[in-house]
């Protein structure tokens, strides 16, 4: 497992992802998941950047953990940002006009379709949101 | 992120490379918002990009209102399949067109 913490900010985007994506090239992992993981990380730490500690600012933890035997690849978002479960906000309507799209939502409908998991749960104040990915 | 331009009359052609997300798409932004005035066919050629964000789709969707705004038209190019599959788990790719 590797961890990082950084400040919830867009500007730390690269960092985070950089993070990522060194661990899951050397887990062996395919370009496309990598890519389908970097847009997970994408929508969920700038969510964090944008909202969590509105107006102030805070720490965002990312761990990162490989199960080789099961495949399974686990990232988790921590921030101790309002409490904020992403995974109960509406998909937005995604059969819309474009004059009907609604832009809000839209980066939570993808890592939803893409994880094979997603999980939250609030605790001791904290907002813990964890992706689960299965290594194909 | 790389943004080339070309022009042809009243219609704009916009080569990207590179990635589309968070921290470059106000690039692409900033052209909708400043360049298109006049601009009857817009053309954004994605075949370049390995990577777009909901960030990316956000401003694919600004450029595409504006353009049904002054009755023009407007196409997204050669995206690459991990591209493409962003826009049409989506929803997107109903309401842009995409040729190849």
């Amino acid at each position: 497992m590797s961890e990082l913490e950084v400040p919830a900010a867009r500007e730390q985007l690269d960092k985070v992802q950089e993070f990522i994506q060194n661990y899951m090239e050397v887990s062996g992992f395919s370009m496309k998941q990598q890519g389908q993981v970097a847009l997970c990380v994408e929508e969920i730490f700038v969510n964090i950047a944008n909202y969590a500690y509105l107006p102030s600012k805070g720490m965002a933890r990312i761990l990162i953990a490989f199960d080789k035997p099961t495949g399974l690849l686990k990232i988790t978002f921590i921030d101790k940002g309002q409490p904020y479960n992403p995974l109960t906000h509406k998909d937005p309507d995604i059969h819309a006009s474009a004059k009907d799209r609604r832009i809000g939502g839209l980066g939570i409908l993808l890592v939803k379709r893409i994880a094979d998991e997603v999980l939250y749960e609030n605790k001791d104040n904290m907002n813990i949101l964890q992706v689960r990915l299965q290594k194909k | 992120m790389d943004i080339t331009k070309e022009q042809d009359g009243s219609k704009l052609a916009l080569k990207l490379s590179g990635k589309l997300d968070t921290l470059t798409s106000p690039m692409l932004e900033k052209v909708i918002k400043e360049e298109l005035d006049g601009i009857k066919d817009l053309i954004i050629d994605l075949g370049k990009i390995n990577y777009v964000s909901s960030a990316g789709l956000r401003v694919c969707l600004a450029a595409q209102k504006h353009m049904n705004a002054v009755q023009g038209t407007m196409v997204i190019k050669d995206a690459a399949p991990e591209v493409y599959e962003v826009f049409e788990l989506t929803g997107f790719t109903d309401i842009i067109k995409f040729i190849k």
